[in-house]
């Protein structure tokens, strides 16, 4: 009975519990459409500047891929994470929160996000791409008409993984300052031994993600007609 | 788009009506060549190794015919493809589609003059994300054509192609053949002058190869189109083409209209088309066998009986193939004649006749 009694009123859950779950969302919200905005368009550019591509740029596609998305991904999440502190600062005004690790999430997703994003656009096939050609369309059409909505389902999946990730990201970033259900679970449940916050908040992340998951399942099935 | 026959009718009427006259009668051009392909040559280097995939390619197909580019897979077919809708440049040479050059114009040009072209794949390659209607109004969104002009246009494409009740259908859900269909129908939408078609039967089952095939020829005749089909299969070339090209190892070897290729015994295209088995029954009685060609009316005429009856000699026919290519019936027959019969008479009197006559050895 202790534990139900603890449900309803340990302060950790009470008062500081719905602001966390806030925080989280608003952590994965603001780096999941950041991500998105930057991580897809540098995927459509990573496939379309590499060999075999409809536009190769042998050095652009060097940068992009070797140095920036290969670098950014092999380094571990939570160094990369501290060391962005001074770079959200300049750019939020804020070195702590939500706002602040948001930040740090989109850099370190985007790279992530943009190899999903690129792996999903190559599984289109060629034929369809040399139909496009044969019909007159410019590069341009062939990337907005063809690859794009063609890919579509394989995109929304990547999302997902993409959304899921940050949710577990966010959890580390509140570690170092970010805040939401990450920190709440620190403070509450290693600091204080609070096992009953430990466990509901693990309860709410795991909901959290197979919500996540459910949603772009069914929207992935939506757009797929193959 | 009226609904007078092509020119190439006109010309095989006269060719019938004069079956004797021999078929490698040669015919002035009354109409321009439509497709124009001169010397095209394509090399790949393949690392330290330089492959030539085609080897100075040179063919026209007249406005309004239907011609098949026949080879073996490895034979440049592929390549040619890719060369004549400039998907791949070719390293020389020229591709031009209505005297107008396709090779080597810049990038917008390249565009436009690819609208020219219809292309029909062997996989279709239809967008999956798109409806019927969608996949058929894909080339008329490029060029910014007005949806109201779409929708006018798609149902009539559909219609031509008899998928009216399935413009709402995803290609997921239609048959091989309904999705060659759409690609037709796609393929027509620019108003192309050619139709340009990739093995659009080679994963398509026979009966619905002869729907699509029909369906080509009928759009043909309808749209006053000239079609270039490449294919592997002789059994479309028989169907469906009015002339032929032999692509082997990157190069033409023979070329010309059905009943031309089809009329020159020694020729590969002739053998492949009325095939003929290579070796005589063992058990053949003593005498001489000769393989008969003939075309036109005579396919129907009783030039076996004619010798039977004039020579007084038995006629066994021990092998042969009769066929309906393009207008004409075309028969190979293989017969033996007993030992004595008067070989030099019976064969001047088949020439006398237009039959092309090739003495077997002597058993």
């Amino acid at each position: 009975m202790d534990f139900f009694n603890d449900l309803v009123t340990n302060p950790g859950i009470t008062k500081a519990m719905l602001p966390a779950f806030l925080e989280t969302l608003q952590m994965t919200g603001i780096s999941g459409f950041f991500t998105v905005l930057v991580g897809l368009p540098l995927g459509i550019l990573l496939l379309n500047t590499a060999k075999g591509g409809l536009t190769p740029i042998p050095w652009l596609n060097f940068v992009l891929s070797s140095i920036i998305t290969n670098i950014t991904r092999s380094i571990p999440f939570a160094i990369l994470m501290l060391s962005l502190i001074p770079f959200a600062t300049l750019l939020v005004g804020v070195s702590l929160g939500p706002v602040a690790a948001s930040v740090s999430l989109t850099i370190g997703t985007i790279p992530f996000f943009a190899r999903l994003v690129e792996s999903a656009l190559r599984d289109v096939s060629t034929g369809k791409i040399d139909a496009a050609l044969v019909m007159g369309s410019t590069k341009m059409q062939v990337t907005r008409k063809v690859l794009v909505p063609e890919a579509l389902p394989g995109i929304i999946a990547a999302t997902t993984t993409t959304i899921v990730t940050l949710i577990g990201y966010s959890a580390m970033a509140g570690l170092v300052g970010g805040g939401g259900l990450g920190r709440l679970a620190y403070n509450y449940g290693f600091q204080r031994y609070d096992g009953t916050v430990m466990i509901v908040t693990i309860v709410i992340m795991v909901i959290l993600v197979q919500l996540v998951q459910i949603l772009g399942d069914w929207f992935a099935r939506l757009v797929d007609h193959r | 788009m009226n609904g007078s026959s092509p020119p190439r009718l006109r010309r095989n009427r006269s060719t019938v009506i004069e079956y004797s006259v021999p078929l490698f009668f040669l015919i002035a051009k009354d109409t321009p060549p439509l497709i124009t392909v001169t010397d095209l040559r394509k090399v790949y280097q393949q690392g330290e190794r330089t492959v030539v995939a085609l080897d100075g390619v040179s063919l026209h197909v007249d406005a309004g015919r239907i011609h098949g580019i026949i080879g073996h897979s490895g034979a440049g077919k592929s390549t040619l493809v890719r060369c004549l809708t400039l998907l791949d440049r070719p390293t020389s040479g020229s591709v031009a589609v209505n005297n107008k050059e396709l090779a080597n114009v810049s990038d917008a040009d390249l565009r436009t003059a690819r609208r020219r072209i219809g292309m029909v794949f062997q996989h279709a390659n239809l967008m999956d994300s798109r409806t019927t209607a969608q996949n058929v109004a894909f080339p008329l969104e490029l060029i910014g054509t007005p949806k109201a002009r779409i929708a006018e246009k798609v149902t009539a494409l559909l219609e031509l192609v008899g998928l009216t009740q399935f413009a709402d259908a995803y290609p997921a859900q239609l048959s091989g053949g309904q999705r060659q269909r759409v690609g037709i129908a796609r393929a027509l939408s620019s108003d192309p002058d050619v139709l340009l078609c990739d093995e659009p039967t080679s994963a398509l089952d026979p009966k619905t190869t002869d729907e699509i095939l029909a369906l080509i020829k009928s759009v043909r005749d309808r749209l006053n189109l000239t079609v270039l089909i490449i294919t592997h299969e002789m059994n479309v070339v028989k169907q469906a083409c009015d002339s032929v090209s032999l692509l082997e190892a990157g190069r033409i070897v023979e070329h010309g209209d059905i009943e031309t290729v089809v009329a020159n015994p020694t020729g590969r295209l002739s053998q492949a088309l009325l095939p003929m088995p290579g070796k005589l029954p063992a058990d053949l009685p003593a005498g001489v066998v000769l393989d008969l060609l003939y075309s036109g009316n005579q396919a129907a005429d009783p030039v076996i009986s004619s010798i039977a009856r004039t020579f007084d000699v038995d006629v066994n026919v021990i092998a042969g193939s009769v066929e309906q290519l393009g207008e004409h019936q075309f028969a190979h027959l293989r017969i033996a004649l007993p030992e004595g019969a008067d070989i030099t008479a019976i064969t001047n009197h088949l020439l006398a006749n237009g039959v092309a006559v090739t003495p077997k050895e002597a058993k």
